[in-house]
Order: C-alpha cells, then sequence, then structure tokens
C-alpha cells in the first residue's frame, strides 16, 4: 500500500537538491544533543545505581561532563602504531559511523518528518546495520594486534547470527501491518496504546491469544537488538576485562571519538525500531488526544529514550556472556521461539483479514 | 524439559538483578564531595593516631639517633655535635641548658613506610604523627625534609668550635698530666732523699 | 563442550597454528602484575606458562638486615590485602622462641582483627571475581562494605591497609572506644550486603553459565600441588588449619569449615570456591561475635609483655596460620643475636598459582580469566 508522505521540508523549499542535502544533515542536528545526553546519562545513571554520585564538578552538577569528554577526545593525540594497515585502520571508524548514521534516513520522527519515506523502510534499515560489522573486522585485522583479532573475529559471528531472530521478528511485524513501510505500520497502530503492536496490533477482543506471543516477539526484539550494538551481557568483542577493549584497543583521539558516537547512535537506532514496530512509533498512547507533529516527535524520542535507559541499566547489572554461550542463546533459545511465535502472528494476521 | 528450565531461570535471576540495582538508583549515596562538601581533618573524618606527615618539634630533639636505628627503611639521617661550654647556649624544653647540637637532620619522605617506629623509640618525644595528608610536592628532591635548626655554615661553625675546644682541652689534659707525673715524680725523689 | 579437537582438512594448502598470546603484566584482570604465556588453537586454551617476577622486592634478604621488630613493616605488605593476617604467624613463632605467652584480651583483639581482615579480603576476591566476569556494581557494593573495616582500623591502628599492629609480645595500641558497637555494625552490614550479593551476582543464570564445570580442580590434584585455602576446601577437602592444628585460642570457638559441595556443576568448579569465600565471610562473622562476648571486657596495657630487647635464644622455628588465602608459614632461624639469619615465608599464592597450568587446558581465553580470578591471588605474595 503506497502511502504519500508529507514532509515539511519539501512543503517549505520543494523537491530539489538543497532540499535533499538538508534532510541528510537534520538528524545530525538531534543525533549531537542526543549523544551528550545519552553520555551523561550513561555517567550519571551507573553512578547512581553503584552509590555514587558520578561527575559533579563540571557545571552544575556535572551536566557540563559529556562537553569536556568530547573536547578531550578531539585533543587527544592520534597514535597510529607503525605496523598497521595503514588504509583500513584510518577508514574503519568511519565505515562504522556511516552505517550507524545511514540508517536515520528512515528513522520517523513524527508524521510530517521521516527523511526518506522508502516504501522498504524496515529491510533497509536491516541491511545497513551489516556495515557495522565489517567496519570491526577492518578495525580488529588491521590494528596488528592479537586481542583486536579476537575480538574482530567474535564480534562478526556474534553480529551476523544474532541478525536471524531479529530479522524473523521484522518479518513476523511486516506481515501484521501488511508492508514494510515505517510510516504505514505506525499509522496503523493508531487509536490509543490498546492498539499497539506489543498488545497484538488493531483488533478487537479476538486478538488476545496472541498477545503472549507478541510480547515473546518483543523480549526477543530486544535481546536481539542488545547483541547487534555490543552491550553487555553481550559486549564480547570489546570485553574489557579479558581482552581490553578488543577492537578498538589500538585507537585513539577521533578515531576512537567515531567508535563511541557510533556506539550511542546504534543505541537509538535501535531503540527507535523497537518503539516503531511494537509501540506505535510516534502514536500518542491517548489516542487522538495530544496528536500534534510536536506532540509526535516527542512521544516518540521519549519512547526510544526509555529503551536507552533500560540498555544502560542492564549493562550495569549483569555480567557478560562467553562466546559459545552467546552462539547456544541466538541458534538453538532465540531462533526456535522466534519461528514460533512469527507462525502464530502470521496466522492471526491470516484470519484477521 | 530442562531447557525451558533453563529460560525461566534465566530471565527470573535477570529480573531479581535488575530490581536490586533499580533499588539502588534511588538510595542515599555514599560519595563525600571533598574540598567543596567535606573536609576530612576538619569534620574529624581521620583518627587522631592516623598515620600521616611526620613533625618533629626541634627543641625536643636531642640528636640521639634512636629514630634513626628504628628505622625499616633507614630514611632518617641524624648527627650531632657537643655544644663548647661558653658558647650562647638555648634551653631545652625542660629548662636545663641544652647539651648537644643536632647539625643535620634528614627525613627522606619519599622513603617513609608510615610503621611508626621511629615515634615508638624516641626517648624525649620529640616527633609526632599529624592528621595531615595533603603534602604531594611537584618536585621530588623537596620531600627530604631538612629540620635542623643550624644552617649548614653554623654547622661547620659549631663542629670547630668542639673541635678546637677538644683539641685544646686534650692538650691541657695532656699537660696537667704530664705536670701532675713530674710532681710526683719530684716528690717521690724529695722523700727518698729525706729517707737517707 | 570445551576439548581440544584435532582436524585433519586436506584443502592442500590450508593449515592452522597455535597462537601464542601474552596475557599481561599489564591487563586490566591479572591481579598484579603476571605475565601468561597462553598458547592458543583458535578460542582453546592448550598451554598455559606464568611468568611472575615483576613484583620482586628482596624481602626476605631485607629481613636478615632488620631486627625482629623492624621486619613486621615488610611482612605487612607480602599480602598487602590482609596484612593482619600476614603478621599473625610471625607474631605467634616469635612468641614460641622467646617464650612469651600473652595474655587473654590481646589474644583476643588479634582473633577479632584476623577475621576481619578475612571479611576484607573476600569482600575483595569476590568482587573481583565479578569484575572479571563483568558485572561492575557488585564490585561496589563490596568496597562500600570494606570501607567500613578499612576505617575502622584506621581508628585502631592507624593506618588503613598496612598496620604494623601485631608486635611481638603484644599490640601496638588499645583498641579505641566504641570498638564493639562498630564490630557488631561491620557485622550487620556484612550479613546484608552478603544476601544481596547472593541475589545480585552469585545465583544469577549468566554468571552461573560462566563459573560452573569450569576450572574444575579435583581433590587427589589439588592435595598433590599442596594448595590451601578456599582453593583446596572448594575441591571437598575439609583442611582448615584452624581446625586441624589449632593455632592461638581458636579452639573456643564454635565455626564450620565451609566446603564446596558441587550445588551447580561439579565439586572443585569456580563456583564452588567462590561459594566457599561467600560461606567463610558469614563464618568469620560468627567468630567475631563469639569473641566478643567471650573477650574480658578491663581495658589492659597491651605492652605488657613485650621484652626491652628481642634477642632470642638460638634455634628455628616453622609457624603457619590459615590466612584467607590458605596457608601462611614463616620459617625463621636465629643465631642467638639482635637480627634473623634467615626468615623463610612460605607464601600461599605462590603455591596455589602453580596449579593453574593444570586446570585450564581445554577451556577457553574467557574461561582462563575465570580461573585466575577464582583462585584469588596477589602478587605481592608470590613475588615477595
Amino acid at each position: 500500500m503506497e502511502m504519500e508522505h508529507t514532509n515539511f521540508v519539501y512543503d517549505l523549499i520543494g523537491t530539489n537538491t538543497i532540499a535533499y542535502i538538508l534532510l541528510a544533515l537534520l538528524p545530525m542536528l538531534f543525533l549531537l544533543p542526543y549523544a551528550l545526553v545519552a553520555i551523561l546519562g550513561e555517567l550519571k545513571i551507573s553512578a547512581w545505581i553503584q552509590e555514587r554520585l558520578g561527575p559533579m564538578r563540571t557545571g552544575w552538577k556535572g551536566v557540563l561532563q559529556p562537553l569536556a569528554e568530547v573536547v578531550k577526545l578531539l585533543q587527544k593525540e592520534d597514535i597510529t602504531p607503525s605496523a598497521v594497515n595503514k588504509p583500513l585502520f584510518n577508514l574503519a571508524p568511519f565505515v562504522m559511523f556511516a552505517g550507524a548514521y545511514a540508517a536515520y534516513a528512515v528513522i520517523p520522527f513524527s508524521s510530517v518528518f521521516i527523511p526518506s519515506g522508502i516504501n522498504i523502510g524496515l529491510f533497509y534499515v536491516f541491511a545497513v546495520s551489516a556495515f557495522g560489522v565489517i567496519a570491526i573486522v577492518m578495525g580488529g585485522w588491521a590494528s596488528n594486534n592479537k586481542y583486536s583479532l579476537l575480538g574482530a573475529m567474535r564480534a562478526a559471528s556474534q553480529m551476523i547470527s544474532y541478525e536471524i531472530p531479529i530479522a524473523v521478528t521484522i518479518l513476523a511485524i511486516a506481515t501484521l501491518a501488511g508492508s514494510l513501510d515505517m510510516q504505514t505500520i505506525i499509522v496503523k497502530q493508531g487509536g490509543g496504546f490498546w492498539n499497539w503492536n506489543l498488545f497484538g496490533g488493531p483488533g478487537g477482543i479476538a486478538k488476545l491469544w496472541v498477545i503472549p506471543f507478541t510480547i515473546i516477539l518483543f523480549v526477543v526484539y530486544f535481546v536481539g537488538s542488545l547483541a547487534e550494538i555490543n552491550r553487555v551481557p553481550f559486549d564480547i568483542p570489546e570485553g574489557e576485562s579479558e581482552i581490553v577493549a578488543g577492537y578498538h584497543t589500538e585507537y585513539s583521539g577521533m578515531k576512537f571519538a567515531m567508535f563511541f558516537f557510533a556506539e550511542y547512535s546504534n543505541m537509538f537506532i535501535v531503540s527507535a525500531i523497537i518503539t516503531v514496530l511494537f509501540l506505535g512509533g510516534w502514536q500518542s498512547p491517548f489516542g487522538d488526544f495530544l496528536n500534534g507533529p510536536i506532540w509526535q516527535s516527542l512521544w516518540f524520542v521519549s519512547k526510544a529514550m526509555i529503551f536507552v535507559f533500560m540498555q544502560i541499566w542492564i549493562r550495569w547489572t549483569l555480567p557478560r556472556l562467553r562466546v559459545d554461550q552467546l552462539m547456544h542463546v541466538t541458534w538453538k533459545v532465540m531462533l526456535p521461539i522466534s519461528f514460533v511465535a512469527f507462525f502464530a502472528v502470521a496466522l492471526w494476521a491470516m484470519l484477521s483479514v | 524439559m530442562k531447557y525451558f528450565k533453563d529460560i525461566w531461570t534465566s530471565l527470573y535471576t535477570i529480573f531479581v538483578g535488575l530490581k536490586i540495582t533499580g533499588f539502588h538508583l534511588f538510595e542515599k549515596k555514599v560519595t563525600m564531595q571533598y574540598p567543596d562538601l567535606v573536609h576530612p581533618i576538619k569534620d574529624n573524618l581521620i583518627p587522631l593516631n592516623s598515620r600521616n606527615r611526620i613533625e618533629v618539634d626541634m627543641n625536643r630533639c636531642d640528636g640521639c639517633g634512636s629514630c634513626a636505628r628504628a628505622c625499616p627503611v633507614n630514611c632518617i639521617e641524624v648527627d650531632l655535635v657537643k655544644v663548647t661550654p661558653g658558647d650562647d647556649i638555648p634551653l631545652f624544653y625542660d629548662g636545663k641548658p641544652r647539651k648537644t647540637w643536632v647539625t643535620k637532620y634528614n627525613l627522606d619522605f619519599a622513603k617513609c613506610c608510615f610503621c611508626s617506629l621511629c615515634i615508638e623509640a624516641c626517648p624525649t618525644q620529640a616527633n609526632r604523627m599529624t592528621q595531615e595528608f595533603e603534602y604531594a610536592e611537584y618536585d621530588r628532591n623537596n620531600l627530604l625534609y631538612m629540620m635542623s635548626p643550624l644552617t649548614p655554615e653554623e654547622a661547620e661553625v659549631k663542629k670547630k668550635m668542639w673541635a678546637d675546644y677538644s683539641a685544646a682541652k686534650k692538650k691541657a689534659d695532656a699537660e696537667a698530666k704530664a705536670a701532675a707525673e713530674a710532681k710526683a715524680a719530684a716528690e717521690a725523689k724529695a722523700n727518698e732523699a729525706d729517707k737517707q | 563442550m570445551s576439548e581440544i579437537k584435532t582436524f585433519e582438512i586436506d584443502f592442500g594448502k590450508v593449515h592452522s597454528e597455535r597462537m601464542r598470546l601474552n596475557v599481561g603484566p599489564q591487563h586490566p584482570s591479572t591481579h598484579g602484575v603476571l605475565r601468561l604465556e597462553v598458547e592458543l588453537e583458535g578460542e582453546i586454551v592448550t598451554e598455559v606458562v606464568p611468568h611472575i617476577g615483576y613484583l620482586h622486592r628482596c624481602f626476605e634478604k631485607h629481613a636478615e638486615n632488620m631486627t625482629y621488630p623492624q621486619v613486621i613493616p615488610y611482612i605487612d605488605r607480602m599480602d598487602y590485602i590482609a596484612a593482619m593476617n600476614n603478621e599473625l604467624p610471625y607474631v605467634m613463632g616469635m612468641e614460641k622462641l622467646l617464650d612469651i605467652k600473652v595474655n587473654e584480651r590481646i589474644e583476643y583483639i588479634r582473633v577479632i582483627c584476623a577475621e576481619l581482615n578475612r571479611i576484607a579480603n573476600h569482600q575483595l576476591a569476590v568482587a573481583t571475581f565479578g569484575l572479571d566476569s563483568g558485572a561492575f556494581t557488585p564490585f561496589l557494593f563490596l568496597f562500600r562494605d570494606r570501607e567500613m573495616i578499612i576505617t575502622l582500623f584506621e581508628r585502631l591502628s592507624g593506618g588503613r591497609l598496612l598496620y604494623n599492629y601485631f608486635w611481638i609480645g603484644g599490640l601496638m595500641h588499645e583498641v579505641p572506644p566504641n570498638f564493639e558497637e562498630d564490630c557488631r555494625a561491620i557485622i550487620k552490614q556484612v550479613r546484608a550486603t552478603n544476601a544481596e550479593t547472593m541475589n545480585l551476582l552469585i545465583y544469577n543464570k549468566i554468571f552461573i553459565e560462566r563459573t560452573a564445570n569450569v576450572g574444575i580442580l579435583p581433590a587427589d590434584v589439588a592435595v598433590n600441588f599442596a594448595c590451601s585455602g578456599p582453593v583446596i576446601r572448594g575441591s571437598g577437602v575439609p583442611y582448615d588449619i584452624r581446625k586441624t592444628e589449632p593455632y592461638s585460642i581458636y579452639d573456643r570457638f564454635d565455626f564450620n569449615v565451609c566446603v564446596g559441595r558441587g550445588e551447580v556443576g561439579t565439586v572443585g568448579d569456580c563456583w564452588d570456591r567462590n561459594i566457599v569465600r561467600m560461606e567463610e565471610m558469614e563464618e568469620s562473622c560468627k567468630i567475631i561475635e563469639q569473641a566478643l562476648e567471650q573477650m574480658p571486657k578491663e581495658p589492659c596495657d597491651v605492652r605488657e609483655f613485650v621484652p626491652k630487647r628481642i634477642k632470642p635464644p638460638k634455634g628455628e622455628f616453622y609457624s603457619k596460620a590459615e590466612n584467607p588465602k590458605g596457608e601462611l608459614g614463616f620459617y625463621i632461624i636465629s643465631d642467638g643475636g639482635l637480627k634473623p639469619t634467615r626468615v623463610r615465608s612460605r607464601a600461599t599464592s605462590f603455591v596455589n598459582l602453580s596449579v593453574l597450568p593444570e586446570i585450564s587446558k581445554g577451556y577457553m581465553v574467557a574461561d582462563l580469566i575465570m580461573i585466575l580470578g577464582s583462585l584469588d591471588i596477589v602478587l605481592g605474595e608470590i613475588d615477595r
């Protein structure tokens, strides 16, 4: 089903080159403040969980700390070991960030703003997140360091394996909504929080039997997304205590900042996708009340930030898994369960039409 | 069945862990913000017998060197010279005049191991452990505390005075002894002459 | 699950080699400056060679030039995490040589300090074990409680980590006022945090998956390698010097010897060694409570029995005690002078580390880090 995607930039300027360039740069306007807030959030929330105060001296109660961190990373000396493979070494962080940023092209911040409203939005995000794998392997191999190589190999196997349960989840939601287009999926979940895909999507009392399966899909996707962005309990590629920062051991200065930035950017993307798929995207939970364009972007960002908070919370609570246990979890646990849930959801989609 | 039981225990223990850390998010924090809100010495957070910087009261020190002998890492060097009579002597802590000048008292704080054996060894209780913990220096040589009350030139002067005095005394003693021997010999001779 | 597999692939030109990896000496998880040369086949460890000596400070040679009381600060610095327990066997050995018998109150205070230090050590061991596995938060909770013990020791002796408190023939100072209330507050907090740590870390399924059935140390191997402490007790052998050859006044207290039972996984794996440490913290709390009850309440002169000059007769003596990490022994040879001829220390972690190559074959790199953490070594003792 084709949808007319309104985009306030096109309304203002028209569909010309300047509009395209503006649309490519506009998410950066969101991403930079978000990264500062996310870094501050990670520092402060991890400190509060551990009963300490975190940064308190930079600015009022430490709110300028992320700025200080950025300045510190930018002014650090860029040390490149002599025996590295120079083209790969220099390109790896930027490929990683390119993969993380390219997905912003299809994130729907509100009903009037989506930078590129292609009708295979979900598939595009899924494909672009594979850039991360390439970048990690490039960085690990080019560093001429056995630890980095270990980290890169583990990362490659981890990220590729976890894409499969995620793909099955996306397929299930796509069958429910009938399209891969982001805005279509969101619009179908309109009308209050009971119509969200987490609770079975639109439908009457007959959808109660499918709610457990959508909740299972939600959990599977959340766990898979943690593995995609290499956070604890799946942060083996950068497994701090064992292989001392893994694939980004040898990076310093701006390139390390790029890896760092790409990780936080990735965190937002997977949180955004999970809100689009399961929590109704920019739909307000009260139906049509508070549903103007500005309110919509507020709802969207706050729902995504809840998931960013959950990722930070989980990071500081759980130990990390070993590589073979990680493989066991994805191939033997998440894959069969997601197949079963997909089958149930597809049945419901077929029956309810 | 073990398969499903494992999945259930995993999710359950993860939620228990999350609940514990979630509660800790809102509990009182234990950080003491130094130096803005809390200063350990003024707020009595450091006990009185805590082992930090050593302070030596040079008025009470007589240079005996017990602390240097007691130190396990040899960080104290003490040197003394006796007071020449007739010199301008300051008073000791117990009101009596000093018997010795302490010409050298070097405490190398870079080597000190904070065992407080030197405090136990001092017979006049000249040194003590203070609570002061902020004594870091930029240059390692500044950690060598040279606490002698005499400057090196004055120390040389005092040493020379004592050396001269003891040399003169020795000479006078030797002369007196020779004179006494000569007198005794003369008396013995006179006695013998008397007897005969 | 983790066996060494031999491959027979004949592609003509493909061959695989074993990789030599250096873990340390600068590494966040080797507890000190330890270098492990690890030979890997993919991710499986085939050989481990520990290289030590990066922290060697010639303690035993120094001790030949120091008088007997001056040796005590050097002994503190061996196992710098639990320093009171280090001083105890040396002081007991010297008192046997000099034929000094201290009074009851001094003995009770020594036992209380030793047990408090045992709790502090186990807190650090469990915390760093969690840190090696990736759980960052229990580390901070346990260190917050360890801080309570350390501030109490600062009020007691003046030092936070290294004390010079046990003297030959007595102690250095009398206990501060409010010592008993502080001890009871510490015990209460330790019990509360232990209950929390059980839920947060020990019974967490991910942690169990990481540590159960990993680094299995059979009981006969442990005995043959002369391991001691939680390492051998985790394999099911109930060897605790406080029970088998009681020293000081340990025969007056009622406590259990904690032994690994293979609750999750097999007997003698990393989880068992860890749970032995958690349970020993509880046993130490019991001992401290009993000691506080039984102790004579009148303050006394703790330097009453300290001799003016320590000049033991000619002879030699081996005294041992149950350190938190295992058995620590001192072999002192004296020739009748003011300075010892030889002070030889049988360091716990040195012997415990020797079992590492044996039990880590066939496991993965991540497991090797966990096994090293469960042995609970401190390089100050190994290198002396």
